[in-house]
């Protein structure tokens, strides 16, 4: 069964600020309601990460802020430099190489191709002082794409797709509603049909109605291109209508992963238990 | 150490101490070997400020020799302010021969124009550069566009032309069009206009760059491929001046300045002024040939069919 | 006769950590098997541990103890017990489906579209999905005006008509299906039957709750009853 076509591949991910120390692991996590090592003062962002995630799955990662959730798919998209750990991605170099120790190049050269990142604070994912159009230019760029032409027919496709007008194509996502922004930011993400996204807390500050929309946008996208996608939230509403499985994270760890409908009715972990009883 | 000799001459053969003209040399040296790559250097201290070409003559300094003959031009121009005083200072400290001949110089200092005589195999060009990082304009911080070319991550570049062209309906950059060398490095030609651009690729004669105030040198040498950014739906072109001729050489192919006169009228000369000279008073020397221009020529034959050996300067 | 489903020493208990780690016992040592092409009734009061074995089954809970080997045609023998998330994924996306007592679904999507999502997840398009799911629908005589509508402002017989048909589309080659006639009429009840049948002829194998006497007679071959969290009896009908 292990020939089964798996799509990206976590083994030990950590990320460390501060001079680990000997015990830094050991004294950190759950058990010691602490990211924060004892001894030297380091913080563990998240240590021992491992999951396998499948072609067209979704996977959600929830946790209360600070739990280190955002700083998995970070590291995944080489937002951050991972302290260690191993990546692989099925579709690159037939899964062989680690991403995480590929040169500067290579990793941008993943994350124009093989992976799509949204972030929840749309600046973080859009340059303000280019106009919608300029900001998934960039990435049809990036693979190669020099026709100008081209690149505007797709990127008015991509908006049209994630609803935003067309007509709105040439003016700068400052003017956009947090909605719009998102929804650009989402376009630009796909632009290049990876097969892997990555969504950082998408809808957190948003409505709740621009928020529904949202939700049901990605719904249709993931359901029409069969994406890859790994969800973070603190929501379980939203893990709940978008993910397959589910990772739940405390202090930097995992603490429970499962089937999203198996974590939220019978959840084994005291946290997850937690958790789920204050949803309901 | 020479004893005494420093003081008796006041300074050192082409102004500049020994060590540091080597430097300077290394740094050179280095540039030619990554075409396109800018290389920090010292930038010592010269006469004039900084920002008023002293990276120029920090490289011409450090090149010259006794039989070098030495040409510099500000805009074209070899009678400006700025082109006499330096040539000045450069034929005072070093003793050589100055001249406004084009094909006579073995070094060229310029300021924001390549001749419009084509250069050879034994002439350097040396560019006085005002803002070597052509990323500048999308990125502010140094640390970041050094890592940008190093990576060769051109994405903000290109992403600037695209909106431009959005924006314009043309990539709007007048002078200082950015072009990519050797397939590798993205590189600021310093502000010549587009006209001179495609006389960049494939050129005879060595091109050098100093930026004094930035501290950068870089270099384009013989050969080497240098292509203007461009998509593959909107070309790069270089200034059209609509069949506008000179008033007084009557050329029509070649970069032209605007002159206001009072009263608000207007005319045009040519912008080289040992060309424009050459025009007037002798054949038509030998231009740059490239496809660009090529292109022009035929455009005006539509018009009107000039000689032939008035293009080809024969 | 080849087995669908063989259950051996399960139990499930669930610990509540936040109630200081209070112990529930629901299922005590449960063996059966349920053979391919058969259907099997799933009776007891409620509390008696229906709704947890079945989930169990499923994998929406974890058993305690014990195995479920499901025989697929994807894997061969699988024990649903300890399959690692994916495989269980794969399974509901192609074999099992699991049709809870009440409808859940996501929010502001039609009922054609809830109804021929089951169907696309196992590749159809959305057109062809779209078309077997009105016929369903009129089969179970939803009103048409209300199959483009949001099914969470239906009535509690709407819903469960969609419900059923959500699950009975797909052909499933194992469906586990919580109380499918409950608050129907004669009729919809007799239609719903007869199409679980109808699936029952082509293949799938079925564990069906039910409290209705009426629909265990009518379309179970045996029938289970749990009391709680024990078999009591294995009656063959």
């Amino acid at each position: 069964m292990e020939n089964r076509n798996w799509l990206l591949k976590v083994e030990g991910l950590t990320k460390i600020y501060g001079e680990p120390g000997k015990n830094t692991l050991h004294h950190t996590g759950p058990l010691y309601h602490t990211n924060q090592c004892p001894e030297t003062g380091a913080i563990v962002a998240c240590a021992d990460i491992n999951f396998t995630l499948y072609p067209g799955e979704v996977l959600g990662i929830v946790g209360e802020s600070g739990s280190g959730k955002s700083t998995v798919v970070k590291l995944l998209y080489f937002d951050f430099e991972a302290t260690s750990g191993n990546a692989w991605l099925n579709e690159y170099n037939h899964g062989k190489t680690n991403l995480l120790n590929e040169s500067n190049q290579r990793k941008r050269y993943l994350r124009h191709h093989k992976m799509g990142m949204v972030y929840q604070n749309p600046r973080d994912g859009l340059n303000f002082e280019f106009s919608s159009g300029g900001n998934i230019a960039e990435k049809l760029l990036m693979a190669g794409n020099f026709h100008v032409g081209n690149i505007r027919k797709r990127a008015s496709g991509l908006l049209t797709a994630t609803e935003v007008p067309v007509a709105r194509m040439d003016d700068t996502p400052l003017s956009f509603s947090g909605g719009m922004q998102q929804r650009v930011q989402i376009s630009k993400a796909i632009a290049n049909n990876p097969p892997l996204l990555f969504l950082d807390e998408v809808t957190t500050g948003l409505d709740v109605s621009v928020q529904a929309k949202v939700l049901d946008m990605i719904r249709r996208l993931q359901q029409e291109l069969n994406i890859a996608m790994i969800v973070v939230s603190h929501d379980l509403s939203v893990i709940r209508m978008l993910t397959d499985r589910t990772i739940v994270m405390k202090d930097g760890r995992i603490v429970e992963k499962g089937l999203t409908d198996q974590i939220l009715q019978d959840p084994q972990n005291t946290y997850t238990q937690l958790l789920v009883s204050s949803l309901l | 150490m020479v004893e005494g000799k420093k003081f008796i001459n006041k300074f050192n053969y082409a102004f500049i101490d020994e060590s540091t003209k080597k430097e300077i040399r290394r740094k050179l040296l280095k540039a030619i070997c990554i075409p396109g790559y800018q290389v920090p250097y010292s930038s010592p201290e010269m006469p004039i400020a900084r920002g008023w070409g002293t990276g120029g003559l920090h490289v011409t300094l450090a090149i010259i020799g006794k039989n070098d003959i030495f040409k510099i031009i500000d805009q074209g121009s070899d009678a400006s302010v700025n082109a006499c005083n330096l040539r000045d200072f450069v034929q005072s400290t070093t003793d050589c021969e100055t001249t406004f001949e084009t094909q006579k110089a073995t070094i060229i200092q310029t300021r924001h124009r390549i001749t419009e005589e084509v250069l050879h195999e034994n002439q350097i060009m040396v560019f006085q550069v005002p803002q070597p990082e052509p990323l500048r304009g999308v990125e502010r911080y140094e640390r970041k566009t050094r890592q940008m070319h190093a990576e060769a991550n051109y994405a903000k570049m290109w992403v600037s032309l695209y909106e431009s062209y959005v924006k314009y309906g043309d990539i709007m950059r007048g002078a200082g069009y950015p072009v990519k060398v050797n397939q590798r490095y993205i590189m600021s030609p310093s502000p010549i206009p587009r006209w001179d651009i495609p006389n960049l690729n494939h050129a005879k004669c060595l091109y050098l760059f100093g930026a004094g105030r930035e501290k950068r040198l870089y270099a384009v040498p013989p050969f080497t491929n240098v292509e203007p950014l461009e998509f593959e739906d909107v070309k790069f072109k270089i200034e059209d001046f609509n069949g506008i001729a000179c008033d007084l050489s009557g050329e029509k192919v070649a970069f032209l300045d605007e002159l206001y006169h009072a009263g608000g009228s207007t005319s045009h000369v040519v912008n080289d002024s040992d060309f424009l000279d050459k025009l007037i008073h002798e054949k038509r020397p030998y231009q740059w040939s490239n496809k660009y221009l090529q292109e022009k020529i035929q455009e005006k034959e539509g018009e009107f069919t000039p000689k032939k050996d008035v293009i080809n300067g024969k | 006769m080849t087995f669908a489903l063989k259950i051996k020493n399960l139990s499930k208990s669930f610990v509540m950590h936040i109630l200081n780690d209070k112990k529930i016992n629901a299922l005590f040592d449960l063996n059966f098997e349920i053979n391919k092409c058969e259907i099997v009734g799933l009776t007891g009061k409620s509390g008696s541990g229906k709704s947890t074995l079945i989930k169990c089954i499923y994998r929406t809970y974890l058993t305690t103890s014990g195995q479920i080997i499901y025989n697929s045609e994807k894997f061969g023998e699988i024990d649903l017990v300890t399959a690692d998330d994916n495989e269980v994924l794969t399974l509901r996306r192609s074999e099992i489906t699991y049709c809870s007592q009440f409808l859940k679904v996501i929010p502001r999507v039609s009922a054609v579209d809830v109804v021929g999502e089951s169907l696309v997840v196992r590749g159809s398009s959305w057109e062809f999905a779209r078309e077997r799911s009105r016929e369903y629908l009129s089969q179970l005589g939803l009103a048409e005006e209300l199959w483009d509508a949001y099914p969470s402002t239906f009535s509690g017989g709407e819903q469960q008509r969609i419900n059923v048909a959500r699950a009975i589309i797909a052909k499933p080659n194992f469906l586990l299906i919580d109380e499918p006639t409950a608050s129907l009429d004669q009729k919809t009840k007799d239609v719903v039957i007869d199409m679980i049948v109808q699936l029952k002829q082509e293949g799938t194998s079925v564990l069906c709750i039910s409290h209705d006497q009426y629909t265990i007679e009518k379309m179970t071959d045996r029938v289970i009853e749990l009391k709680e969290g024990k078999i009591v009896s294995v009656p063959i009908i």
